[in-house]
């Protein structure tokens, strides 16, 4: 308190506070249910996303007797027969409630190749009796496949217990642990390079649509009202049309014999028809065209704004055209510009539906490959992680937009 | 208050019943889900009243797994391929059927008798159809290919292949473009080196290939010129041939036959109705209706309704050029070959 | 002839009618794509391009046999009616919520003001693909995942944003003294936000609503992933992956078109589905 204060007694202040309290408890009183419901339905399942990355129990719940007895094994030579005794049995009791095949994948995930190891020796073990199990077990398990021999596929068995563990991400950057446990690069390298190619795709669309989208909010927003207002109809009506239906429109547009091949053809530009549908190419122009009024409604939006006799000033006293609009006008538009650009490029790099249907195999961006993994690998943890990194990437973006523009500058037209 | 009456509303909303389903039915659409659902789906639906969904998908487990293991089933009774199969009730994604309890021929054979032996030799499942993963060419601009090895012979024969994106079936004729006899293609598949060498023999014609997801993908591929030759369900081209007049050529050398079969979700809610409509579906008459795609019945009583002009055109013509589809090979190997699959994709 | 400024050049002028040409180049761009598909919806042929009797404007090339089949086909009728109860019950939650919680934001004395907003504008920030993904794990556990319940919430979610926009911004006009009269006459909160602020901001409420309900009605992503077939609303069906749902599903498409008067929804069905003869 500064002494320009004036004096307050005691109780008015602590009545202004309690007043201040009850005002700031009655405007978040308002916020309460949609906050419970957002955390709910959105906040905790990414979260419980990002938990999943780093927590699979799933081997130590289907052999928590095995893995028990490991735990006092050092790992240089072959375990006690005991415990492939134990492991035996728990493949006999596995292969019988079919739970074998994801203990497959969970090895196979630690060391390559060991999947149809444990498939092929949970259907070898799977009608041998208990008894015969109890005494004999050890050998059954080397006979079925002689892997389980070699002490790399406990070590395997024993990692893949531990249910903590940073595997995924390693893999989700194109490392893993060799078998001293240190870390080293992966023999396929695929996910920096899709990150990488996402970004650089993200990076293209984000200009595209400045060269396009600048001009052409430049000239709308200096238009008359009526011809803006009538242009804007057909900067709105695209965006408004379904996603999908904009993406489709591309695939007769590109196709081999689509709209621009037979045109080009027609004007004898091209001989043959060019392979342009399922490439990064057809991935990049129709996300371009489906992102381009995100770039044009912030832009215009800010330019309307903008006082035109500064740049009739500067032209009128000899400046050339680009030299005054980069001196003066350009500064002035910068907000528009910031927010379009970094609101286009967070949304490309997360995009999933048009490259999933124009890109081929070429044009696949990270969320591709994360709903892979959901899919088709079932590798849920990986994509769990992949898209982990890829949130980690869009909030960093979104945190320096909202610290340098704003988010309250996101507009909707 | 307001935010209680938006409950109950939504209360209300979510209480409204959808359209009934009694029974949820997935199969690979195209040419041969007409065919199903003329002589297996909607018989049916005339003579038990249950309302059926008939569902397409592009086959392999990873559906069904991600179905059992989120717990959520939303499928009854599916179609599966055996190279598919052996994996899926091994893992726990379908049910195992009693088997005793299909009904007997229409000639009044015993059904355990009745079907061929493949077609009961898995627990999950009860056998449909007898079928073939061929290449097709466009014969429109003069003669194509004749053999594996010219599918991959892109100097001999330029263009564009289309193949369905998965490993199974690719790495066979991979191997046996190669020069790997057919007796030998899954004991060379089974090892490391093998399995090299087929991911070097697809790189030799990587560029070429078009991918596509679903057997439905292959004729129109090779109608709209997407590709000039495609892997594919013998079924679908018979049909783009027999009933739109396509210029497409079937070659036979090196096929892969297998069986598809019905089988029912593990944990399906309707369990009782789903293995009525397996018997239904596999009764004599419904069976033989296969032959509208040239699909082979599995049943003998059925194969004996065939006319003689349509049995060339069946994969039981052509076993001595083809390699019959190892299901337990796929089954220990699938999801690792298909992990190595898709990196080799992307590489 | 336009009259220009003494002071141009032949440059300036240049570079105006440059400007002008780009500009509707760029507008041609922009409308291409729906130019091309609408005609194509009336193919009389199952094939995604332009016949030789389109082009012809020959009558028999044309036909309206794929808005027919949608209208015929059930699966498709209940695709439709589940894209509006879903897309109507997710509107409504967003629109309630969002509004109550618009006003709590735009109050001058609201707590952690930029987190919470940030918080609640996120759904629109964070690439669905890692939200579907989240929601799939989280919602299995309570049994959401395949019913209308769990989409209805998963829509809602992302529908907040918008409704938060909107009506924040209605409210930055809006006299908060209004407010403070209210409540200094006497009546409760709750009776002054539904007698004096609803009927001010009602315009940025609706256009919110109207946001949110577009939002989930062009949603597909999360519908592949928590669907299932007896409730997936249009958009789904439309996709063309959802039948194998995997990453590259590159089957042709055929597209028919119905254009409302605010907006074209879209209708596709797969060539290969159907039946051949």
């Amino acid at each position: 308190m500064t002494a320009a204060t004036p004096n307050l007694d005691r109780a008015d202040a602590r009545n202004a506070a309690r007043e201040a309290r009850k005002r700031k408890l009655q405007a978040f009183l308002f916020v309460v249910p949609l906050l419970v419901f957002i955390i709910f339905a959105f906040v905790a399942p990414i979260t419980t996303m990002l938990y999943r990355s780093i927590h699979n129990p799933t081997v130590a719940n289907l052999v928590p007797e095995t893995l028990a007895a490991l735990a006092e094994w050092s790992g240089d030579d072959m375990p006690d027969d005991a415990v492939l005794i134990q492991f035996a049995a728990d493949m006999k009791r596995m292969a019988n409630d079919r739970t074998s095949g994801k203990l497959a994948d969970e090895i196979n995930r630690a060391l390559p190749g060991m999947s149809s190891v444990v498939k092929s020796t949970a259907r070898a073990l799977r009608r041998v009796d208990d008894a015969e199990i109890a005494s004999n077990g050890a050998t059954l398990l080397k006979d079925a496949n002689d892997r389980w021999a070699d002490p790399a596929t406990w070590r395997a068995l024993k990692a893949a217990g531990k249910p903590y563990t940073d595997s995924y991400y390693l893999t989700s950057v194109d490392l893993e642990r060799d078998a001293d446990r240190s870390i080293v690069q992966r023999d396929t390298q695929i996910y920096v390079k899709l990150y990488t190619k996402t970004l650089r795709m993200a990076l293209i669309i984000t200009l595209l649509t400045v060269l396009l989208g600048y001009p052409l909010a430049f000239y709308m927003a200096h238009a008359s009202d009526k011809m803006a207002n009538f242009l804007m109809v057909f900067v709105l009506l695209p965006f408004w049309t379904s996603l999908l239906v904009r993406t489709t429109a591309w695939i007769a547009l590109l196709q081999t014999n689509g709209v621009v091949n037979s045109t080009l053809m027609a004007l004898g530009i091209a001989d043959e028809p060019l392979e342009m549908l399922y490439t990064q190419f057809s991935t990049v122009i129709a996300m371009t065209h489906i992102l381009l009024p995100f770039m044009v409604l912030p832009l215009y939006s800010v330019m309307r704004g903008i006082d035109q006799s500064y740049m009739r000033a500067a032209l009128s006293m000899g400046s050339k055209p680009l030299g005054a609009w980069y001196k003066i006008y350009l500064p002035m538009s910068l907000p528009g510009l910031s927010a379009g650009a970094l609101l286009v490029f967070i949304i490309s790099v997360g995009y999933y539906i048009t490259p999933a249907l124009v890109g081929g195999t070429d044009g696949q961006m990270i969320s591709n490959i994360i709903a892979f993994h959901m899919q088709t690998s079932n590798n849920w943890e990986l994509a769990a992680a992949l898209g982990s990194l890829l949130l980690v990437i869009i909030l960093l973006l979104y945190w320096l937009f909202d610290r340098f523009v704003g988010a309250s500058n996101i507009k909707l037209g | 208050m307001k935010k209680h009456l938006t409950l109950l509303a939504t209360v209300a909303l979510l209480a409204s019943p959808a359209v009934a389903q009694d029974l949820t039915v997935t199969s690979f659409g195209g040419a041969y889900g007409a065919a199903q659902k003329e002589h297996m789906i909607d018989p049916f639906v005339a003579e038990t009243g249950v309302n059926i969904l008939f569902e397409d998908y592009g086959g392999g487990v990873a559906e069904m797994k991600a179905q059992v293991e989120a717990g959520n089933i939303q499928w009854d009774v599916v179609d599966i391929e055996v190279i598919d199969l052996e994996r899926a009730c091994a893992e726990g994604y379908l049910e195992v059927l009693d088997q005793s309890v299909l009904p007997d021929g229409d000639d009044g054979t015993a059904a355990a008798d009745d079907f061929i032996p493949d077609a009961l030799a898995n627990e999950c499942g009860v056998g449909n159809i007898v079928w073939s993963v061929v290449f097709a060419v466009n014969t429109e601009n003069g003669p194509g290919p004749e053999s594996i090895a010219d599918f991959f012979d892109t100097e001999a024969f330029p263009g564009k292949r289309g193949l369905r994106k998965r490993p199974q079936v690719n790495m066979e004729w991979a191997l046996i473009a190669d020069g790997v006899a057919p007796e030998d293609v899954y004991a060379t598949l089974s090892t490391d080196e093998g399995q090299a060498r087929a991911f070097a023999k697809l790189d030799t014609i990587k560029d070429d290939i078009v991918w596509y997801d679903s057997w439905s993908q292959a004729p129109v591929l090779l109608n709209d010129g997407g590709a000039q030759m495609v892997q594919s369900a013998n079924g679908r081209i018979f049909a783009a041939i027999k009933d739109d007049g396509a210029p497409f050529s079937i070659v036979w050398d090196s096929h892969v036959y297998d069986l598809d079969v019905w089988a029912i979700m593990k944990g399906s809610p309707n369990l009782e109705t789903a293995m009525e409509f397996v018997k239904s579906a596999t009764r004599t008459v419904p069976l033989s209706g296969m032959q509208d795609v040239a699909y082979g019945p599995t049943r003998k009583s059925a194969q004996a309704l065939l006319p003689e002009s349509v049995k060339q055109d069946l994969p039981t013509a052509h076993l001595d050029e083809g390699l019959k589809a190892d299901g337990i090979f796929w089954a220990d190997y699938g999801e690792s070959l298909g992990e190595k699959f898709n990196e080799w994709l992307l590489q | 002839m336009k009259r220009f400024p003494e002071y141009f050049t032949f440059w300036h002028i240049a570079g105006h009618y440059g400007l002008r040409v780009f500009a509707f180049l760029v507008l041609l761009f922009l409308m291409l794509p729906i130019l091309v598909i609408m005609p194509l919806s009336f193919n009389a042929e199952p094939f995604f391009t332009f016949t030789e009797g389109m082009l012809a404007l020959d009558a028999e090339a044309y036909s309206i046999r794929w808005y027919q089949e949608i209208l015929d086909d059930q699966k498709w009728l209940l695709a439709i009616r589940n894209s509006f109860v879903v897309g109507f019950a997710a509107a409504t939650i967003a629109t309630v919520l969002g509004t109550v919680a618009a006003v709590g934001l735009s109050s001058p004395w609201m707590p952690y003001k930029r987190i919470i907003t940030a918080l609640l504008l996120s759904p629109m920030i964070v690439p669905l693909i890692i939200i579907a993904a989240g929601m799939f794990f989280f919602y299995t556990q309570f049994n959401l995942v395949g019913t209308y319940g769990g989409l209805i919430i998963a829509h809602a979610a992302l529908g907040v944003p918008f409704v938060i926009i909107t009506v924040t911004a209605t409210l930055s006009g809006f006299d908060r003294s209004l407010f403070v009269a209210g409540l200094s006459l006497g009546a409760s909160p709750v009776k002054v936000f539904w007698d004096v602020v609803i009927p001010l901001i009602r315009p940025g409420v609706i256009s919110g609503g109207l946001f949110a309900f577009v939002t989930s009605f062009d949603e597909v992503v999360l519908v592949l992933f928590l669907a299932a077939p007896n409730n997936a609303p249009f958009r789904a069906r439309c996709f063309p992956g959802c039948a194998n749902r995997s990453i590259q599903p590159s089957l042709r498409l055929r597209p028919c078109l119905s254009c409302s008067r605010r907006r074209c929804c879209s209708h596709w069905k797969r060539c290969a589905d159907v039946p051949q003869r």
